[in-house]
């Protein structure tokens, strides 16, 4: 039931808001609503019981093994939360003038600097909300590099076919054509592909490395002379930061910008959907176009960074400064972890997803790049189920929410049919993720025996599989009053 | 090792599957030249208590001055159950809802939330959010550029009233996209739009008219008139709100002719003052509703209640051909994550409060900052600066430096207002101030005393 259904006229949290209320003097009547907006009236209990009891149906790191590829899902330190809401920090009111604001600049200058030196970048600016917002800081400062230097000839952008699909959405947005470009049966980029594309037109790369596909791409360091000879940059795309932290570094490998997911690698909460945090990182040429504002030290002082301090900044990107209570996050999770512990995190990720693979390859899956070495993640391909046996990825995926895991990544990328992409994450003990190799087996099992129940997942959640066709079709969007 | 589990017996189980010896085994495909030395930046790792003591003494170090800012963050009472219940495990660690029918809970909670701001702005749809309101803003700038039939244009008209960090936000995201935004002067008396400068553009090419309630300064606009020239010059009328003040003033759905009722085609706004505490500008989210015509041009997650195959109500994201994960490089936005545990704290916090919950606290907000104004106001050297009706902010002027007398008041822990000069320097040295419901007439006193030694400090001088 809907909080909108349990509403009675005249019902409240009676403690939650002001007992006067004052006249609006001075407000034009027309300028006033005529009656009150019809959110729901229910009594305090009603409410703590029907958000309590709506978590319940949720699947989530705190409750469930979730191995989404791509997203990182790693325990959530509670720590970092408790700490980045202590009243000081919480109640900080984002005008605070620097005599209220050392303790929280103190926090966001060392984060920077931790942030260069992971990525092995120059220079970092934390402003974008997500890691899509960093992309369009990114490309958005490739842009202005080129036609700082009077280079408008450069009107595309490369992106691999397997890329997020955030890639391609943010080349657009920044004015540029999409080339893609294959991906070879190895799973590395296509070198001879890319040489045909790059040219006087290349404004840049956009790659994710290691790649969608879960390998490392082996010919990076050649990729970089390429399209740094044809005048191009390269962009990092850091949804997959936490299989290299400590390991590699994308400055190293070549790089110019590159922006990285909190959410993921730094294990500040995906929230259900939200909110991130992409900060962008760059080398030396585009250092001027940095986002702002960022934070300055003089050996005294911490200090904000604006338009006098980088008049060729490509601008704001929100009304203040980013997603600051998620960047105190990162900044816990950060010393919590120290420098050895980010080395670990790429080290027992890695574990973990070899295992993993290893396992369920031995359990009579086929995993869509046997000879290559996995990353922190790695692919399996049902295609063979669905051909023979009629399940599909998506059927698997659906069963597995009975056996109380998240599914993988299902379908993505796009180019490995009937895929799941699996990402353990480091914080996964080895019990979780043989319990996850048996239902999977179990499956496998069920799929040759009683495809049916494989197909008609989920049984045991709050509801049966939902009809998106309908949900398309029908546009139900809110809420409305029964007459 | 924090937050790793493994055993030696683990890892040396786990290494004989895979077949190697060491870990590091597992790293040999990465080109040797390429493996990083250790970090320089990151100090070793804390423990909990060591980093509980450190933060502890940063939070300390900015202390909890009494606050008078607004200017786009408000400090409000968040019911205790909001936060506690929005960090419930299930909802703070749980991802984006891909997986629906393990999701339910996230995906109801966004329904009602759909509706919920609906309600508030009198609109047909709701996304589930955008990462803030400026950003928000910028969206539906390429959402007009997209959806307006009736004009091809690409320029945009843009109040000088509207939030300083908004329009220049604005730019940055439409920056590479061929927009123009022309923006419209401020009436010098009033501190509204300047109508008359409004209607030089009558008869105009613009895809749409940007239209803030409150404005930046807190007056309040003749949104009637500028959505009805909106619409009778063929733009789109864009509502840029606080949702708290539609608690008590006309929403957007309902702005201009009221015969026609014609409406503003998209409302959107900061959603921070709907639960999500002032944290230094963030995370907040951004809200976004529409007519239903619009739907398919929205950017953002929607989502949609459906049927499953026994015929039982759930809810599921919707309408995603829009989105990038299925478009590509022809969706409406980039935008994949939003803002979704801000989200759940707003509709547990509009839950709690209700209709008249939030009216009470608009009320109270407007009462205050009046309060606050008429006090200030009476100060020798300080005057009121428009006479338009305000919501919860105004302007004063100082007969002295407004960042000197802002030095001296936080210096007594009390954060005055902030300073227009930087983004309105022929305002000459004028303060926007506000006063929410949580500022007592204690609170109102003590800043009223603290100017008035400062004035009369600088008057002896």
């Amino acid at each position: 039931m809907l909080i909108q259904e349990q509403s009675r006229a005249g019902r409240r949290a009676f403690a939650q808001s002001p007992k006067e209320k004052p006249a609006l003097e001075h407000i034009p009547t027309k300028l006033l609503r005529d009656r009150a907006p019809a959110l729901p009236e229910v009594s305090e209990m009603q409410a703590v019981r029907h958000y309590t009891r709506l978590s319940q149906k949720n699947f989530s790191i705190d409750t469930q093994f979730y191995p989404l590829g791509s997203c990182t899902m790693k325990y959530n330190p509670r720590a970092c939360n408790s700490l980045a809401m202590l009243p000081g920090l919480v109640s900080r009111h984002p005008h605070a003038p620097a005599s209220h604001s050392q303790g929280f600049l103190a926090c966001l200058y060392e984060l920077q600097e931790m942030l260069k030196d992971v990525t092995g970048m120059r220079s970092v600016s934390l402003v974008p909300a997500a890691g899509a917002q960093g992309e369009l800081a990114g490309v958005a400062m490739i842009r202005a590099y080129h036609d700082a230097r009077g280079d408008a000839a450069r009107r595309e952008i490369i992106v691999p076919d397997a890329a997020h699909g955030t890639n391609p959405a943010t080349a657009v947005m920044c004015g540029y054509q999409v080339r893609e470009i294959p991906t070879l049966d190895d799973g590395d980029v296509d070198i001879e592909a890319l040489k045909a594309a790059l040219g006087p037109h290349t404004a840049g790369i956009m790659l994710t490395n290691p790649s969608t596909v879960g390998v490392f791409e082996r010919r990076i360091t050649e990729i970089a002379g390429l399209v740094h000879t044809a005048g191009g940059l390269l962009y990092y795309d850091g949804a997959n930061l936490n299989a290299i932290l400590g390991k590699v570094r994308p400055g190293d490998m070549g790089f110019d910008v590159i922006h990285m997911n909190l959410h993921k690698t730094f294990s500040t909460p995906h929230g259900g959907g939200g909110p991130g945090s992409g900060p962008v990182g760059v080398s030396e040429r585009l250092m001027p176009f940095l986002p702002i504002p960022m934070v300055g030290y003089d050996g005294g002082d911490y200090h904000w960074l604006t338009e006098q301090d980088y008049p060729q900044t490509i601008g704001r990107l929100s009304a203040f400064a980013g997603n600051a209570g998620v960047l105190l996050r990162a900044y816990i999770y950060a010393r919590l972890l120290g420098r050895e512990g980010m080395v670990r995190v790429a080290e027992y990720a890695t574990l973990n997803a070899n295992y993993l693979a290893k396992r369920l390859s031995q359990a009579g899956f086929e995993l869509a790049y046997p000879e290559r070495r996995a990353t922190h993640e790695f692919i399996v391909t049902l295609k063979r189920q669905a051909k023979e046996l009629g399940v599909s990825a998506m059927d698997f995926a659906k069963r597995l929410l009975d056996h109380g895991h998240h599914a993988p990544t299902t379908y993505f990328p796009l180019l490995v049919p009937e895929c799941f992409l699996i990402e353990p994450a480091e914080t996964e003990a080895l019990d979780a993720l043989d319990s996850f190799v048996e239902a999977m087996a179990h499956i496998l099992a069920e799929a040759e025996t009683d495809p049916e129940v494989v197909k008609s997942a989920p049984h045991s959640l709050p509801v049966r599989r939902l009809d998106d066709v309908r949900a398309a079709r029908e546009l139900d969007l809110r809420w409305r009053e029964r007459a | 090792m924090p937050f790793i589990p493994h055993t030696e017996e683990d890892v040396r189980q786990m290494l004989e599957v895979i077949g190697v010896e060491r870990i590091d085994d597992l790293f040999d495909e990465i080109p040797p030249d390429l493996r990083a030395a250790e970090l320089q930046q990151v100090p070793a790792g804390l423990s909990e208590m060591e980093t509980s003591a450190l933060l502890r003494e940063r939070a300390r170090a900015d202390g909890q001055p009494l606050c008078f800012i607004g200017a786009g963050a408000y400090e409000h009472h968040i019911p205790a159950a909001v936060w506690e219940l929005t960090t419930r495990g299930e909802f703070y660690s749980a991802y984006t809802p891909y997986q629906a029918e393990a999701s339910q809970g996230t995906l109801q909670l966004l329904y009602e939330y759909q509706s919920m701001m609906t309600a508030l702005m009198a609109m047909d749809v709701s996304n589930a959010s955008l990462y803030d309101g400026a950003s928000g803003l910028a969206e539906a700038v390429l959402m007009t550029v997209r959806a307006n039939r009736k004009s091809k244009s690409r320029r945009i008209l843009m109040p000088r009233t509207l939030h300083p960090t908004y329009r220049a936000t604005v730019r940055t995201i439409i920056g590479n996209q061929q927009i123009e935004l022309v923006e419209l002067d401020i009436d010098s008396a009033t501190g509204r739009t300047d109508l008359d400068a409004l209607q030089r553009h009558a008869g105009q090419d613009f895809a749409a008219l940007v239209i803030p309630q409150p404005n930046f300064f807190g007056v309040l606009e003749d949104v009637d008139a500028m959505t009805d020239f909106a619409h009778t010059n063929g733009m789109l009328a864009v509502a840029v709100v606080n949702p708290l003040a539609m608690a008590v003033l006309k929403p957007p759905g309902q702005w201009g002719d009221s015969v026609r009722n014609s409406g503003a085609d998209i409302a959107c706004g900061e959603g921070q003052p709907l639960g999500a505490p002032l944290s230094s500008g963030g995370p907040y989210f951004g809200f976004m509703c529409c007519k239903q015509a619009l739907v398919r041009q929205m950017p953002g997650r929607i989502i949609g209640r459906t049927l499953d195959l026994e015929g039982r109500v759930g809810y599921a994201l919707t309408l995603q051909a829009r989105e990038q994960h299925i478009r590509r490089s022809k969706a409406t936005s980039n935008v994949c994550t939003n803002q979704g545990l801000l989200v759940t704290a707003a509709t547990i916090h509009m839950a709690l409060l209700g209709g008249e919950g939030l009216a009470r606290a608009a009320a109270n907000c407007h009462a205050n900052t009046l309060s606050l104004l008429n006090h200030l106001a009476a100060i020798e050297g300080v005057e009121r600066l428009f006479s338009g009706p305000v919501f919860h902010e105004g302007v004063v002027r100082l007969a002295a430096p407004t960042s000197e007398v802002l030095g001296a008041l936080a210096e007594g822990d009390l954060l005055g207002g902030y300073d227009l000069a930087g983004d309105y320097p022929e305002l000459g040295r004028a303060l926007l101030v506000c006063a929410t419901e949580l500022r007592t007439e204690r609170d109102i006193q003590e800043y009223t005393d603290k100017l008035t030694q400062i004035m009369a400090a600088r008057d002896l001088a």
